[in-house]
């Protein structure tokens, strides 16, 4: 196939990608809008191996047999809990594609005199850069999310320094490069560089701001598929990275806001670490406990009702039970809606997900802005397995840590129930004023467990 | 095309893309940030397009057929996981069942 006719195809492939992200704008249309996706992918694998000058050999048959068989299992057994490790693993294996195939382009250009343009060698440089930061920060990411190493942040002295020096000296071998130095060592220095510093880069990151972290290594990878787009002269690649790379980008910056914290502070800070607990106000008072019969009754004869999930509901396995109650409520005729915020679960919007997934309909979910207003005409609030979300601190203590962060304004509704396993503090370490406020009472268990209870008591009334 | 006509053709249409992703996503609800990322996760699995030219290169030496290779595997399985994920989870999504009323 000519290279005209090719092109035409891929622009094909480019509308179907624009289509799959403009069908996202509605659950109803949003499945249909990932076929079309999937259909354009298909165009464009299908248009390069007509290219003419193609071989085919047995490289890209294995390899797409190999690849595809990892990425189906994967896909198919992964539990949604477990998300963002997985989109993790596929961020960082679409960046490590990209900086191989950076790594052999330059290989085979080089040795010609002539053949490297500025702007070629210049995307070559990126598109390796970039796309090693990005294989190797998203299996740390990965490793820390699956827990397979401690979700603290690990830090040492001289970090800051040592990292700077270290993509100091990556730089280097990239503009060595692009002066036009043709030295094959020099790449493998960016490599290998590179993925040292996607290691080291994410390894101080706390598990509390993986959503950042996770936002901003699928920003990465888009850009080093549109670099290597640049490289290989393909529209689609440049397209589709920058579309990927746009994406990534508002997702950090969303979640970012969320945690009222600069990206920088994220990525640099270590929270958790550092400032727990410094400065803030000690919380002083006392907590008051409730059963769950006594739950059960002030639920069913509420006639407003939100749920706060976090985190903490997704590893207790208690989101089917949460949709049981929910049920069991609504045959009462009380109104139980959900209150999303913007960083609940490790990952954006993994918590409507797991709600999704418990069958909860998706109308029930709503956002921050959406419910704040509602709280105050709310006779019940349950949170369940969340902590830092609803933490007044956010709003009135200027010494907490998580000051500023906009929060699930759950104090203002007439009851609050707060189910905990202990007072343990969240996962920033930060102590809770919520709890010793007069309209909160604390219900002490494991999540699933609680619930459960709840909903047979609901059951018996 | 001389080669930098070409390279201002490559850079007006990056630029166009950037605007209209923004655009696009800024859309997208936070109900479904989620499946965005792995949507766009499946999306940049284009790069396969990069891993088979350099798979299927003509006479390769030792270097360009194993990396080519390997690039080949990482890009097929974020192609296929990506897709297959995205659609479990968007098939979860789903409204008010109506004959929840029926029953009653």
């Amino acid at each position: 196939m000519g290279q005209t006719t090719s092109n035409l195809f891929y622009l094909v492939t480019i509308i179907c990608f624009i289509l799959a992200l403009r069908f996202l704008s509605s659950p109803t249309t949003a499945r249909r809008g990932n076929w079309i996706g999937a259909i354009g992918m298909a165009i464009a694998i299908v248009v390069t191996l007509a290219h003419s000058g193609m071989h085919i050999g047995w490289r890209i048959p294995v390899g797409a047999a190999i690849g595809s068989v990892f990425g189906l299992v994967g896909a198919r057994r992964v539990k949604m809990t477990a998300m963002p490790q997985m989109v993790a693993l596929f961020n960082g294996v679409g960046g490590g594609a990209a900086a191989l195939v950076s790594l052999s382009e330059f290989h085979n250009m080089a040795p010609e005199p002539g053949h490297l343009h500025g702007d070629v060698i210049v995307a070559v440089v990126a598109s390796a850069l970039i796309g090693a930061v990005s294989f190797a920060g998203s299996l740390i990411a990965f490793a820390k999310l699956q827990e397979l190493i401690g979700g603290r942040p690990i830090t040492y002295p001289g970090q800051k320094f040592g990292n700077g020096l270290l993509i100091a000296g990556v730089l280097a071998a990239g503009i060595a490069m692009i002066a036009g130095s043709e030295a094959q060592w020099l790449m493998v220095v960016v490599l290998v560089g590179a993925s040292i510093f996607g290691v080291l880069f994410v390894l101080p990151i706390g598990g509390a701001d993986m959503p950042v972290v996770i936002s901003l290594l699928n920003a990465f990878t888009g850009l080093a598929a549109s670099a290597t787009g640049f490289e290989l002269g393909s529209n689609v690649l440049i397209v589709s990275g920058a579309l990927v790379g746009a994406s990534g980008t508002l997702l950090t910056l969303m979640m970012g806001k969320a945690m009222n914290r600069s990206i920088g502070n994220v990525l640099f800070g270590a929270f958790g670490q550092v400032q727990a607990g410094a400065g803030a106000a000690a919380v002083e008072g006392t907590v008051r406990s409730v059963n769950a019969e006594d739950v059960a009754i002030m639920l069913a004869y509420a006639q407003n009702v939100v749920i706060v999930p976090g985190y903490g509901m997704a590893v207790a396995q208690a989101q089917h039970a949460v949709r049981e109650l929910a049920d069991e409520l609504e045959k009462k005729n009380v109104n139980v809606q959900y209150a999303i915020h913007p960083v609940a679960g490790r990952m954006p919007g993994h918590m409507n997900v797991l709600l999704a997934e418990a069958n909860v309909p998706y109308d029930a979910l709503k956002e921050m802005d959406e419910i704040n207003p509602e709280f105050p005409q709310t006779d019940v609030v349950l949170v369940i397995g969340a902590n830092d979300v609803v933490n007044p601190a956010a709003r009135n203590d200027p010494g907490s840590p998580i000051y500023g962060m906009p929060i699930l304004n759950v104090d203002a509704a007439a009851q609050t129930i707060v189910m905990k396993r202990s007072m343990a503090t969240g996962f920033a370490g930060i102590d809770n004023p919520l709890f010793v406020l007069p309209g909160t009472a604390m219900l002490f268990g494991d999540a699933k467990a609680s619930v459960l209870k709840l909903v047979s008591a609901v059951k018996a009334l | 095309m001389t080669h930098y006509t070409q390279l201002v053709v490559e850079l007006t249409i990056l630029a166009l893309a950037i605007f209209l992703g923004i655009e696009v996503i800024s859309k997208v609800p936070t109900l479904l940030h989620t499946p965005l990322m792995s949507g766009t996760n499946a999306i940049h699995g284009i790069v396969v397009v990069g891993a088979m030219l350099v798979a299927g290169a003509a006479d390769p030496d030792l270097l360009t057929g194993w990396v080519g290779f390997i690039a080949m595997i990482l890009a097929a399985a974020n192609v296929v996981g990506g897709f297959v994920v995205t659609d479990r989870m968007l098939e979860m999504f789903k409204k008010r069942e109506p004959q929840k009323k029926a029953e009653e």
